[in-house]
């Protein structure tokens, strides 16, 4: 079996943000990288199901769209068990939108015979928990959107999708498919010293957009939509904030506790 | 053809409409002036009859019921139905509530049908074209889109965000449309599984000290459950925790777990996602702990303090 994992590189939220110029987005180099913790779970989830598999080839490919940066982000998930890594980029593609990083990605497993796809629900920077079913419905694959627990039986996955409210559906499909993972599938491995250094002779392919039978143009006419600006919001209405040091702090908010749960 | 301007595709589950399918309604009625047409909602899949007459009471044109074979949603068979509505009135907005369901059909729908596409919208205007709101980078950033070249624009919309329509004047007429669709159903439902409720029900608790990401080892947890137990709290937590497996599901607070509304919630190191904040909002009194003064938490609490967690904890340890 071939699992692809779908990764993306994104800036550590509780860094201050910094803006480009003019509001095109988040200038990547005020920030700290990390990869997206959803599709950190989905790469958890592929390893874990290959190395359920009875004896055979199986194989985790990581792919992510990014430029030279992402190369670490690909590196990270080769180090924790992924087998090779595929970066694809073009200068063209910095602005691309939800759909139109679908269809790159799309392009890129469309010569890569997987039989199933997982990514992240969602990502924690732009959080549209749109590229995966686009990615499906641009490969006219099978897919499940937010799932929290996966089972294969050789021939049948079993998944449970989450729901709104404490539900979760279980739902049965057959292989090639594409599952987006939810956070929480399976506690996160960690790679060891040894394994981020053999991962540095991994195999990690780097593609431009004509090696996957793409150009810029195409890329843009699949964008469903352009950004006009990225700001800081107005700061609206907010806490009241305490201050004074921790015990000032801590004994304010026991003054509240006691008045609310009083009244 | 006829022309709808907005088409908006309402939702069930397990045989229930849900309240965000009404306030697509509302945010329908705020732009379909300036969109031009007139406003139809569809109640796509096997409960859309018994849906159809209470959409009919609110202020839209004209309710659409499509049937599909699956008794469950299945997103291949929702996203073929939803453009066979798109097919039939040429709407120029398609709205659907930003959950679960329409993560699995809705961007499907727009990678395949060539449609505009925008996710988990706050807001949204029509001048010459539509532009939307939406909230990026950990609710830290607005990104503001619109839609050059595209005819027809399908947004997901946040719940929780427009409020309910007033009921119409006089009922809206329904009318079925028959799909002939080759799409096959891809997935089979089994079962729906609630989750395990616990020895500990927190949605009826009064005050509730919670937890999150700023607690980075399993080793403090227990200091917390004892800090709560000694101010007569009870413990609870967002997310992280409970996917590291430090704590029970039945402890989380949030959109997929409890929605909680005790008198008085305490936040120690919770950053406020947006998935949490829908579980927590309701509180009567929200006072949050956080390091990071642009923390979105701070946003919805009504006293704040930017302050190391360990520290407040040890302080109130001290005060108990």
């Amino acid at each position: 079996m071939r699992i692809a994992v779908l990764v993306k590189q994104v800036a550590v939220l509780d860094d201050e943000l910094e803006l480009l110029d003019g509001g095109r987005g988040v200038d990547p180099d005020c920030a700290e990288l990390e990869v997206n913790e959803w599709d950190a779970f989905a790469l958890e989830a592929a390893l874990i199901l290959r190395d359920s598999m009875a004896e055979g080839s199986h194989e985790v490919l990581v792919v992510t769209m990014g430029d030279e940066r992402a190369e670490e982000c690909v590196r990270s998930c080769l180090a924790k068990g992924a087998d090779r890594g595929i970066r694809i980029w073009d200068d063209a593609l910095a602005e691309a939108d939800v759909l139109a990083v679908a269809r790159v990605l799309a392009a890129t497993l469309a010569g890569e015979a997987v039989d199933l796809i997982l990514c992240g629900a969602q990502s924690s920077d732009e959080a549209s928990g749109a590229t995966g079913s686009a990615v499906a419905g641009f490969l006219e694959l099978a897919h499940v959107a937010v799932v929290k627990q996966i089972g294969f039986d050789g021939s049948v996955l079993t998944v449970s999708r989450e729901l709104e409210g404490r539900v979760a559906e279980v739902v049965t499909l057959e292989p090639p498919a594409l599952l987006t993972v939810q956070t929480g599938i399976a506690p996160l491995r960690h790679a060891t010293l040894r394994e981020i250094k053999r991962a540095r002779e991994k195999p990690l392919e780097v593609k431009g957009l004509l090696d996957v039978g793409l150009d810029a143009s195409t890329v843009a006419g699949v964008a469903g939509s352009r950004l006009v600006s990225l700001t800081h919001p107005e700061t609206g209405e907010r806490a009241q904030m305490l201050g004074g040091d921790s015990h000032a702090v801590a004994a304010r908010i026991l003054e509240i506790v006691h008045d609310r749960m009083a009244g | 053809m006829t022309l709808a301007g907005v088409l908006i595709l309402a939702e069930t589950r397990r045989g229930e409409l849900r309240d965000v399918s009404l306030e697509l309604i509302k945010a329908a009625e705020s732009v379909v002036e300036d969109v031009g047409g007139s406003v139809s909602v569809a109640a796509i899949g096997p409960d859309a009859n018994s849906i159809a007459d209470a959409l009919a009471a609110y202020p839209v044109d004209e309710v659409l019921t499509v049937d599909v074979p699956s008794t469950h949603f299945e997103a291949a068979l929702w996203a073929a139905a939803a453009e066979a509505l798109i097919d039939e009135l040429n709407p120029s907005l398609v709205l659907c509530g930003h959950t679960v369901d329409s993560m699995g059909f809705a961007p499907r729908l727009a990678a395949t049908k060539g449609l505009g596409f925008a996710a988990d919208i706050v807001g949204l205007e029509w001048t010459d074209g539509l532009r939307v709101r939406r909230l990026t980078y950990g609710q830290k950033l607005v990104a503001e889109l619109e839609f050059p070249e595209r005819r027809c624009v399908l947004v997901t919309v946040r719940p929780g965000i427009f409020g309910m329509p007033p009921p119409a004047t006089r009922r809206a007429r329904i009318r079925e449309l028959a799909v002939d669709s080759h799409e096959k159903p891809r997935t089979t439902h089994v079962s729906f599984v609630e989750s395990p409720r616990g020895d500990v029900d927190i949605t009826s608790a009064d005050f509730l000290l919670s937890i999150g990401r700023g607690v980075t080892d399993p080793g403090e947890v227990p200091r917390f459950a004892e800090l709560a137990r000694r101010l007569g709290a009870t413990l609870s937590s967002s997310r992280p925790l409970i996917d590291a497996g430090w704590l029970p599901s039945s402890l989380g607070v949030g959109q997929s777990s409890n929605t909680v509304k005790p008198r008085v919630y305490l936040a120690l190191g919770i950053s406020g996602a947006v998935q949490h904040l829908a579980g927590m909002r309701q509180a009567g009194t929200i006072i949050a702990v956080n390091s990071d003064p642009h923390a979105p938490i701070f946003g919805v609490a009504h006293y704040g303090a930017v302050a190391d967690l360990f520290a407040v904890a040890e302080a109130l340890e001290a005060l108990a």
